[in-house]
C-alpha cells in the first residue's frame, strides 16, 4: 500500500525540511510536525487597506459561469437533474469530470458531470431510493440487492441499537432530525493539509501514528483505532489516484498559489464524494491561500486578476455542489443545504488581525458571481479587525445579505485562532477536533408533556414514563417548573442514549476516512445536542408566572390549549424577568445533558440553533402557554418569537446576547432582518453605524448574526415570480438559502418576521 | 356614527382630558415621579446621531392632520411608569448605546408636555455619558428653560409651516411660540435638527419654504435642516382611533418635490438633507 519511495531517519527530516516548493516561506516548527496553523501565523501579513485593489472576473472565470447559467435556472424548475443511481460514490467511483475545461483553473467535480448527483448508500439505502424516486429516477436493483443483503449501513445499524422510548420520540417529533438515516457531517478535515504537505508526507505521518498503535495492548479502543487509521491511510492513497486522474500530482506539496487552491480543494473534493454530511464545511482558507498568492504575486508568476480568478473558481466548484437528498430533508433544513462554510478573518492569539487580500477577495466573490448561500462565508468578527475591513464586510452584506458574522473574541479563548465553523455556528479546531451530531430536541414539546403527564398533545400516545398529569384551572408556576425539570431530566437522558447509538454506528459503518485522515490522531470529541423552541418556552413559562393560563382539557383529560390572559414580558425586549428565564433553561439543559456518559468520551455541547427546521417544530406542536397556536413556526434559533420583540432590534439583541455561550457551546444563531434604510444620510455614515452595532453586539457577549438586508416588496415579488430572483439570498439563522427555494409557507415566514427599522 | 362623533370630540383640542381618564390617578406631572409614555423603541437611527433609544411619551397639544402618532395624543393614554422604572429601562441600553455613538431620544406626543419627568431623564442620560435629544413641535418650547436645555444636546425641532395659516390648518395651534423657541435656541447657541415634514398641497407650497428657509438659514446652531416626505404609515392608527383622516388620498411627495425644497432650503444657505 505504501505510495511513496519511503526515505527514513535524519535523512528524511533533512529532505523535509528543505522542500523546494516551500522555498521563499519563512520557517517554523510547521516544517518539523503537521502544524498549519504555525505556518498561517509566520507567513501571512495583515492587509490593513480597503478593497481597492480587487479585480474583476476573468474572462475564463466568466466563460465557466455562463456555461453553469442554464443549469441552475432549469435545476430550480425541475429540482434533481441527473443521477447516477448505479454507482455508489467514492474517491474513485467516477471519472474526472468538467464543466468547460479549457477554462477552467481549477478542477474536480463530485461525478463525471456537473449537477450529476451521486448516490451515498452507507449512510442509509432507504435515503437514497426515496431520493431518487422524488427526483423521478429509478433505483437500481443491483445497488439494492447489494446494500440489502450483504453491506449493511448506518442506518440499519442504529435502528438495531435503538430502544422502544427512541423509536416513539422520534415518532412524536420530541426528537428530530437525528443523523439516524444519513451523513452525520459536521467535520471539518484540514483540507489544507494536502497543499502545504502532500499526501506523502501525511502517509509518512500516519505510519509513525499506526507505530505506536501497535504497541499498544489490543483493547477494543485501540483496534477500533488502528482500523481508522488503517481506513484513513487508504483513502489518503484514494485521493491520491482521484488527484491524479485530474492530471494533479498532490503526493509532493503544492509548489504555487494554483496548486494550493487545487490541492486544498481536491481534499474537500474528496470529502464530497465521499459523506453526505447535513454540513461539508470547508474551514478556514482565505489567509492560507494569501500565503501562497503573496508569494506567487512577489515573484511576478501572478497577477491580481489571476489571483482573484483562483478564489472565483473554487468559489464556483463550491457552489455546485449536490447531495441526492430527500423532500422531507429538504423540508426540514430548508432547501438543498451543504453548508461549506469558509471562515475570513478573526485576530490571532496577540491580536494581530488574520485578513489578508484574500479575505477580500473571497467576499469579492459575492460580486463577480453573485450572492449566493454557498459557500456560507463566515466572518470572524473581533473589535480588533482592521475598520477598512469591517467596512467592506458591511458593503457587501448590504449588497448581499450573503454573510454571516460571528464572534472571535468571544470565541478565541475557547477555540483559539485556527478554528473553523462547521456548520453555522459550531466551532471547532481545525483539524484538531470533531463533532458528533446531535439535531436537536423540542423544548416546548417538553413542556408540553410536562403538563400532560408525558402525554403526546396531538397524539394523546404516552411517550414519556406515565406521570400525573397538572390539575387546576389555572397552571402554577412553581407546579409546572418542577414537573418541567423532571420531564427535561428523562428527555436529556433519552437524547444522550439515541447520540451514542448513532455515532457508535456511524464510525462502523460510515466511517469519515478521509475528513479524519485530515486530523491529528489525538482529537477532541464533542457531542453536539441541541434545543429547539426556546424562545416559545421561555414566553410559556413567564406567561405562567406573571399572567393567567387557564389549561383547556378535552374530554379525557389531555390539556390541549390554552386560554391565557394578563400581560407578560416576553424574550426579546431586554427584560431581565423573562430573559433571565431563556438563560437558565439553556443552562438547566446542558446540565442534564452532561450527567450521561456519551461515545467516546465526547465532551457534551449544545446549541440554540434551528435553521429553518423552525416551521417543522412548530408544525409538529400543539398549543403552547405562550398564546402561540398549533402548528405555527417557532422563532428560528435564539430569535424571539415574531412581533413579540417589540422594543426594536437593539432590545431584542441584547436579549439574545445574554445567552451564556458557556452552556451553548455549539453556537447559538440569531438573525435580524433589516429594510434598507429610507434616510438620506450619507452612504458612509450607514456603514459607520452598522459596523458599530456589530462591534457593540459582540461586546455584550452576542455570538452570532446572520444579517438580512431586504425589503418586503422583494420578497413578495420573489414569492410570484421565483425566476426573475435566482440568487436571492435570505439569510435565516445560521445560514443562507435561496429564497426562491423555500417552501411556500417557509417564505410566508420569513416575510411576516418583523422587518426591524433601520441599519 | 355615534362612535365616530364621540371619537372625534374626545380628540379634540377643546378637552383638555380623556373622557375615560380615571379621575383619581394623579395626571399632573408635578415632582417629575412618573410619566406617561406611549412606548420605547430601540435601534433608530433617523432619531438623531448614531443608534438610539427613542422613547415616545404620550400627551400633545397640537392636532396635526398628518401626525402618524395619533395614539399618542391623550396623556393617559399613554401608561403611567414610574421615574425609577424608566431610568432603570435606559440603564440597560447604556453600554451598547455608548459604543454606537447612539443616545436617548425623547420624542412623542411632545416631551414639553411633561418637563420634569423628562428632564429628569435627560439629567440621567448625561449621567450614563450617552448623547440626548429632544425631539419637539417648539409649541411648548418655554417650558425648556435654561436650566433644562443643559440635559439636552440636540434639539429636533419640528416645523411644520411657515406661514402662520398653513400652520393652524395643519396643527390646530399658533406658530408663534415655536419660532420663539427656535429663536431662543438659537441665542443659547443650542445645536439644532429643523425638520420640515413635506406634504403635498399641505406645506410644499414655494413662499411657505422659502420663508421658513430664510429664517432659519442665519442660525448657526442648526446643523442641519431634514425635510421628511409625508407617507401614509400612520393613517392605519386613524382608522384604528376611529377618527376622521384628512390625508387619506394625499400622496408622498414626487423625487422632483423633494429635490425642489431641498433646493429652496440650500440656496438660501441651509444645509438640507
Amino acid at each position: 500500500m505504501p505510495t511513496q519511495t519511503t526515505i527514513t531517519g535524519s535523512e528524511a527530516d533533512a529532505h523535509r525540511r528543505s522542500a523546494p516548493e516551500w522555498s521563499g516561506f519563512a520557517p517554523g516548527g510547521w516544517q518539523h510536525a503537521i502544524d498549519v496553523r504555525d505556518f498561517v501565523q509566520r507567513n501571512t501579513v495583515p492587509y490593513l487597506g480597503d478593497e481597492t485593489f480587487l479585480a474583476e472576473a476573468t474572462a475564463r472565470t466568466k466563460a465557466v459561469w455562463s456555461k453553469l447559467q442554464p443549469l441552475f435556472k432549469e435545476e430550480i424548475k425541475k429540482g434533481v437533474l441527473d443521477v447516477d443511481a448505479k454507482t455508489p460514490s467514492s474517491l474513485t467511483s467516477h471519472k474526472p469530470g468538467y464543466i468547460d475545461r479549457a477554462n477552467e483553473v481549477i478542477v474536480g467535480l463530485q461525478t463525471d458531470a456537473p449537477f450529476r448527483r451521486a448516490i451515498m448508500p452507507f449512510g442509509g439505502l432507504r435515503m437514497v431510493e426515496s431520493g431518487l424516486t422524488a427526483a423521478g429516477f429509478q433505483p437500481d436493483p443491483i445497488v439494492h440487492e447489494i446494500f440489502t443483503k450483504y453491506r449493511k449501513t448506518h442506518n440499519d445499524g442504529v435502528f438495531d441499537a435503538y430502544t422502544p422510548e427512541i423509536m416513539a420520540c422520534r415518532r412524536s417529533h420530541i426528537v428530530t432530525g437525528l443523523p439516524d438515516a444519513y451523513g452525520r457531517g459536521r467535520i471539518i478535515g484540514d483540507y489544507r493539509r494536502i497543499a502545504l504537505y502532500g499526501v506523502d508526507r501525511l502517509l509518512d505521518v500516519k505510519h509513525a501514528e499506526r507505530a505506536l498503535l501497535d504497541a499498544k495492548w489490543p483493547t477494543d479502543d485501540v483496534i477500533r483505532e488502528r482500523e481508522e487509521l488503517a481506513e484513513q491511510m487508504r483513502a489518503l492513497a484514494d485521493l491520491a489516484t482521484m488527484a491524479a486522474s485530474y492530471g494533479c500530482d498532490i503526493k509532493r506539496p503544492a509548489a504555487n498559489a494554483r496548486e494550493a487552491v487545487q490541492w486544498t480543494y481536491l481534499g474537500y473534493l474528496g470529502a464530497i464524494k465521499e459523506a453526505n454530511g447535513a454540513a461539508m464545511s470547508i474551514g478556514r482558507l482565505s489567509s492560507f491561500f494569501d500565503c501562497y498568492i503573496e508569494r506567487d504575486l512577489k515573484s511576478g508568476v501572478l497577477d491580481e486578476a489571476g489571483a482573484q480568478e483562483l478564489i472565483d473558481q473554487l468559489v464556483q466548484k463550491l457552489r455546485i455542489v449536490r447531495f441526492l437528498r430527500t423532500p422531507d430533508y429538504d423540508a426540514l433544513f430548508s432547501g438543498d443545504p451543504y453548508w461549506a462554510t469558509e471562515c475570513i478573518g478573526g485576530v490571532d492569539l496577540d491580536g494581530r488581525p488574520l485578513v489578508t487580500r484574500t479575505s477580500f477577495r473571497m467576499l469579492h466573490t459575492l460580486t463577480n458571481l453573485g450572492p449566493a448561500p454557498e459557500p456560507n462565508l463566515t466572518v470572524l468578527w473581533s473589535q480588533r479587525l482592521p475598520d477598512p475591513f469591517k467596512r467592506y464586510c458591511i458593503r457587501m452584506s448590504a449588497a448581499t445579505s450573503s454573510i454571516q458574522y460571528e464572534n472571535d473574541d468571544l470565541m478565541r479563548p475557547y477555540w483559539g485562532d485556527d478554528y473553523g465553523i462547521a456548520c453555522c455556528v459550531s466551532a471547532m479546531r481545525i483539524g484538531k477536533q470533531m463533532q458528533f451530531f446531535g439535531a436537536r430536541v423540542n423544548l416546548a414539546k417538553c413542556l408540553l408533556y410536562a403538563i400532560n403527564g408525558g402525554r403526546d398533545e396531538l397524539s394523546g400516545d404516552q411517550v414519556a414514563p406515565a406521570a400525573l398529569p397538572v390539575t387546576g384551572d389555572i397552571l402554577d408556576y412553581d407546579d409546572v417548573r418542577a414537573r418541567f425539570d423532571g420531564m427535561m431530566e428523562w428527555l436529556a437522558r433519552v437524547y444522550v442514549h439515541a447520540m451514542n447509538c448513532i455515532h457508535y454506528m456511524h464510525d462502523k459503518y460510515y466511517y469519515e476516512r478521509l475528513e479524519m485522515a485530515l486530523h491529528d490522531s489525538q482529537i477532541l470529541r464533542t457531542m453536539a445536542f441541541g434545543i429547539a423552541g426556546l424562545s416559545v418556552v421561555a414566553d410559556s413559562l413567564s406567561a405562567i408566572k406573571y399572567a393567567k393560563v387557564r389549561p383547556i382539557r378535552r374530554e379525557d383529560g389531555l390539556v390541549v390549549g390554552y386560554e391565557t390572559s394578563g400581560e407578560f414580558p416576553t424574550y426579546g425586549n431586554n427584560d431581565d424577568r423573562v430573559d433571565l428565564l431563556a438563560s437558565e433553561l439553556v443552562s438547566t439543559f446542558m446540565s442534564k445533558v452532561r450527567k450521561h456518559p456519551t461515545y467516546r468520551g465526547a465532551t457534551h455541547t449544545q446549541s440554540v440553533l434551528t435553521i429553518t427546521s423552525n416551521v417543522v417544530y412548530g408544525k409538529n406542536t400543539g398549543d403552547t402557554p405562550d398564546g402561540r397556536k398549533a402548528g405555527q413556526p417557532f422563532a428560528p434559533g435564539a430569535n424571539p418569537m415574531h412581533g413579540r420583540d417589540s422594543h426594536g432590534w437593539l432590545a431584542s439583541c441584547l436579549s439574545v446576547a445574554k445567552l451564556p455561550y458557556a452552556d451553548a457551546q455549539d453556537g447559538i444563531s440569531y438573525t435580524v432582518s433589516v429594510a434598507p434604510s429610507p434616510n438620506r444620510r450619507e452612504e458612509e455614515e450607514k456603514v459607520e453605524q452598522a459596523v458599530k452595532v456589530i462591534d457593540a453586539y459582540c461586546a455584550q457577549g452576542g455570538f452570532h448574526m446572520n444579517l438580512n438586508v431586504l425589503n418586503r416588496d422583494t420578497l413578495l415579488d420573489a414569492m410570484e415570480h421565483p425566476d426573475k430572483y435566482p440568487q436571492l439570498t435570505i439569510r435565516v439563522s445560521g445560514y443562507a438559502v435561496n429564497f426562491v427555494r423555500l417552501t411556500r409557507e417557509q417564505q410566508l415566514d420569513v416575510i411576516s418576521r418583523t422587518f426591524h427599522g433601520q441599519v | 356614527m355615534v362612535e365616530e362623533a364621540w371619537a372625534r370630540d374626545r380628540h379634540a383640542l377643546s378637552r383638555s382630558l380623556s373622557p375615560d381618564a380615571p379621575d383619581t390617578v394623579e395626571y399632573r406631572d408635578v415632582a417629575g415621579d412618573f410619566g406617561w409614555i406611549h412606548s420605547y423603541e430601540t435601534g433608530s437611527t433617523v432619531d438623531g446621531p448614531g443608534v438610539r433609544i427613542t422613547l415616545f411619551v404620550s400627551g400633545c397639544l397640537l392636532r396635526c392632520q398628518y401626525c402618524h402618532n395619533p395614539d399618542t395624543w391623550h396623556l393617559k393614554d399613554g401608561r403611567r411608569i414610574s421615574y425609577d422604572l424608566a431610568e432603570r429601562a435606559l440603564a440597560a441600553y447604556a453600554a451598547p448605546l455608548r459604543v454606537m455613538g447612539g443616545g436617548l431620544t425623547i420624542s412623542g406626543g411632545e416631551p414639553l408636555l411633561q418637563p420634569r419627568f423628562t428632564r429628569r431623564l435627560f439629567a440621567a442620560a448625561k449621567g450614563m455619558g450617552l448623547h440626548t435629544a429632544l425631539d419637539t413641535s417648539g409649541f411648548l418650547g418655554a417650558r425648556a428653560d435654561d436650566e433644562y436645555l443643559q440635559h439636552v444636546d440636540l434639539v429636533l425641532l419640528d416645523i411644520k409651516s411657515w406661514d402662520p395659516a398653513t400652520y393652524e390648518r395643519i396643527t390646530e395651534q399658533d406658530v408663534r411660540p415655536t419660532l420663539e423657541f427656535a429663536e431662543r435656541l438659537a441665542r443659547l447657541g443650542k445645536p439644532a435638527w429643523v425638520r420640515f415634514v413635506l406634504v403635498p398641497g399641505l406645506s410644499d407650497d414655494p413662499a411657505n419654504v422659502a420663508g421658513l428657509a430664510r429664517f432659519v438659514a442665519p442660525m448657526r446652531n442648526v446643523e442641519w435642516v431634514e425635510v421628511l416626505p409625508f407617507h401614509q404609515m400612520g393613517a392605519f392608527k386613524w382608522k384604528a382611533l376611529g377618527l376622521e383622516y384628512k390625508l387619506a388620498d394625499t400622496p408622498t411627495p414626487s423625487p422632483e418635490l423633494v429635490e425642489r425644497v431641498l433646493g429652496q432650503f440650500r440656496e438660501a444657505g441651509c444645509r438640507a438633507r
